[in-house]
């Protein structure tokens, strides 16, 4: 453990969020968080434009059909590409539905970080593979398998990090509460990472919590919190960084709060005009975290047009790429829904199958004496 | 936080078989599984220096160090919730929840995660895990500590639930269950933790058979848990008035041995299930379920059940009327339609 003092006052987050580039691209000196080198933020900002290509594409095959539903992170991609960024090759991202953005910032293939979404299957990647726990759904749930997670790390020796994500509306969940505790008792080398985006589907902020904020409950589980701009990608990389560079030397657990928001509806099943006015949204697209990064990469002369253009043609072929991945049609097995339930299938279960395989089976004999099919 | 694999050491040449209290059975397979297998780890609300408030992990903190037995936040969702991400990661973990009806906070994390981690990645991760449940009646326990919660995980696909009735059992299966590549609910009774008898630690159990407790050619008693013995004492007492009376011990609530079930209630056509729970959409009423598909045309009479009663767990002076008996038992046998009944004629 480091000589770190924990008293309530080292504890608790500043009283206004982190943040290291203003709105307009000017940077803002900070004692404690220094700003990120410029290829590092340049990295970040191609990151940046591919999630949003990402987010709206996936938006656009829910439109089309070939989503069932996709909880987009428009306007969260800088917390998504931090989130991603700072973990290093043995480290772990435990996300939710919303963060497919992060989980695909981690190596896996888009099209397979939407199967879940796309309704193939629950999950559509090796955790092993990418170290990417399975996108989670009930709220907060994840927080305490990333705790688990890393208590093994810890217990084997190695100095695995594991980052877990959550939203603001889980922070009442009480896998939250539990998850921290947790962390915060046994030590355990994990950051928790609140995306706080104003809203749980159409409940605002104010409703979940009555704390000054997110981040200063951290100091009832005796960990850091802090809070920081979530639309300013150098802040989130450099608070991030510290808080998984403390946990991997030992210092255990933290809570970071991103102040960001969701620019559009819950999922596409969603109305946001029921819940929110429009100058709200409006005020937040004027703090779009890729025009802040643009227009601070620009002004010190680390992106031209050449480099944005080379951005944004990659972007665009990583859309096209997902478009043609969902509108191919998949190969399902009725099979598989045996087959993973347990390492060995039970005889109930060989039944069960069976039973569908004959029902499968008189259904294509029937379908070949009546090519029309409309007899049964 | 390393260990030292030289600490661990197996005991060969020791002899195998002893007599011991099931709890002892429950303790002596915790110890062994700790001692050859780094990756088990236990953990819960008490198991620490207590030992467990069922003395269940008694000593294996002294014994094997804090970190391979060790207290948790009093919370049961984090205790099962950590027990995924350690098993996620390389673990087997062995959680204790302290009593059956306190496992609810947990309910989330069994059901939507312990049950689903593996079909949710096409097996690409499963969940070695165990989580023990003392369960059932019998100890004179006030409110919340004498439910039968096993129809819940048992109606849970991905989960195996099993129940050991005795200390043999209770050693074997739950070794076997720590062996299990997939998650195991794992429910003890509490009314037969000091119940002794002969526990053979080379004896290894197959998850997911049921097992003949006592053979008779008249009638199949089906039980399991703490039910298994009041079923052997109603065999013992129709014996002596000249019925033969098999008894089956169930032992795996899931995966269920239909093939050992079936073939026992065929040869005798008649067929009694007993359990503890409340009878109205239970285990029993599946395992009756399941006899009359499978065996309709072999039975003498209806398939009965005796079991709790549809009401919250009785309080500690009344629970002798809640629980089946033997008599209980006896009344269910002596209506299945006998030849020599003339009632039922």
């Amino acid at each position: 453990m480091s000589d770190r003092v924990l008293t309530p006052e080292t504890l608790l987050p500043r009283d206004e969020p982190v943040r290291l580039i203003a709105p307009d691209g000017t940077a803002e000196a900070d004692q404690h968080y220094p700003m990120p080198d410029l290829a590092h933020l340049r990295d970040a900002y191609r990151a940046l434009v591919e999630g949003r290509r990402i987010n709206d594409q996936a938006s656009a095959l829910v439109r089309q059909g070939r989503l069932a539903v996709y909880p987009s992170s428009h306007g969260q991609e800088a917390c998504q590409v931090a989130a991603s960024l700072v973990l290093g090759e043995r480290d772990w991202l435990f996300p939710t539905y919303r963060d497919s953005v992060a989980v695909i910032g981690r190596g896996v293939n888009p099209a397979d970080a939407m199967v879940l979404l796309a309704g193939d299957w629950h999950s559509g990647y090796d955790p092993t593979e990418h170290r990417v726990a399975p996108q989670a759904t009930p709220l907060a749930t994840q927080l305490l398998h990333a705790v688990g997670f890393a208590q093994a790390a810890k217990y084997r020796g190695e100095d695995t990090v594991v980052l877990a994500l959550c939203g603001d509306g889980a922070t009442s969940e009480g896998d939250f509460h539990e998850a921290l505790n947790f962390a915060a008792v046994f030590a355990i080398p994990v950051v928790f990472f609140v995306q706080n985006n104003e809203f749980a589907i159409s409940v605002p902020l104010s409703r979940q919590s009555a704390a000054p904020s997110l981040a200063h409950k951290a100091v009832g589980y005796g960990i850091p919190g802090q809070r920081v701009d979530g639309n300013d990608v150098a802040a989130v990389l450099s608070v991030l960084g510290d808080a998984v560079d403390r946990a991997r030397a030992g210092e255990g657990p933290s809570l970071i709060e991103a102040h960001t928001y969701r620019m559009q509806a819950h999922t596409n099943a969603d109305d946001d005009t029921r819940y929110r006015e429009r100058a709200e949204v409006q005020a937040w697209i004027e703090r779009d975290p890729l025009t802040r990064i643009r227009a601070y990469l620009t002004a010190h002369d680390a992106l031209d047009t050449a480099t944005e253009d080379r951005i944004a043609a990659d972007a665009e072929r990583i859309a096209a790429d997902l478009r043609a991945a969902l509108n191919a049609d998949t190969d399902l097995d009725p099979e598989d829904l045996f087959r993973f339930v347990t390492t060995d299938r039970t005889p109930q279960l060989d039944e069960q199958w069976q039973m569908l395989r004959d029902e499968i089976a008189r259904g294509a004999a029937s379908d070949a004496v009546s090519p029309t099919g409309g007899s049964r | 936080m390393t260990i030292a694999h030289d600490d661990i050491r197996l005991d060969a040449g020791a002899p195998t078989t002893q007599t011991m209290t099931m709890a002892a059975a429950l303790n002596l397979a915790l110890a062994d599984a700790i001692r050859d297998d780094p990756a088990v780890v236990v953990f819960g609300e008490d198991v620490g220096a207590l030992g467990g408030v069922f003395r269940i992990t008694d000593g294996l903190t002294e014994r094997f160090g804090e970190e391979r037995c060790f207290d948790t936040p009093l919370a049961e969702s984090g205790i099962v919730g950590t027990a995924v991400g350690m098993a996620m990661n390389g673990m087997r973990p062995v959680v204790e929840m302290q009593f059956d009806a306190f496992a609810l906070p947990a309910f989330e994390q069994v059901v939507s995660h312990v049950a689903k981690l593996g079909n949710r990645t096409r097996g690409a991760v499963r969940l070695p895990m165990v989580i023990r449940m003392p369960s059932g009646g019998g100890i004179g326990g006030v409110e919340h500590h004498c439910d039968s919660s096993e129809a819940y995980y048992a109606h849970t696909p991905g989960l195996t639930v099993v129940a050991p009735s005795t200390p043999q059992d209770a050693y074997s299966m739950l070794r076997a269950a720590i062996a299990s590549p997939d998650p195991v609910i794992f429910i003890e009774p509490k009314k037969l933790y000091w119940t002794k008898g002969e526990v053979d630690t080379s004896q290894v159990a197959h998850l997911g058979t049921a097992r003949i407790a006592r053979e008779g050619t008249d009638v199949t008693v089906l039980a399991y848990a703490a039910m298994v013995p009041v079923a052997l004492e109603a065999a013992e007492i129709a014996a002596s008035e000249g019925r033969s009376v098999q008894v089956i011990d169930v032992r795996s609530l899931s995966p269920f041995d239909d093939q050992l079930v079936t073939a026992a209630v065929r040869a005798t056509g008649r067929a009694v299930v007993v359990a503890e729970a409340p009878g109205y959409v239970s285990v029993a009423g599946e395992i009756q379920a399941r006899v009359f598909e499978r065996c309709f045309e072999y039975l003498e009479a209806p398939v009965r059940r005796v079991t709790g009663f549809d009401t919250p767990f009785a309080p500690p002076k009344l629970e002798h009327f809640y629980l089946p008996d033997a008599d209980r038992i006896l009344d269910a046998i002596d209506s299945l339609h006998w030849d020599d009944d003339e009632e039922t004629r």
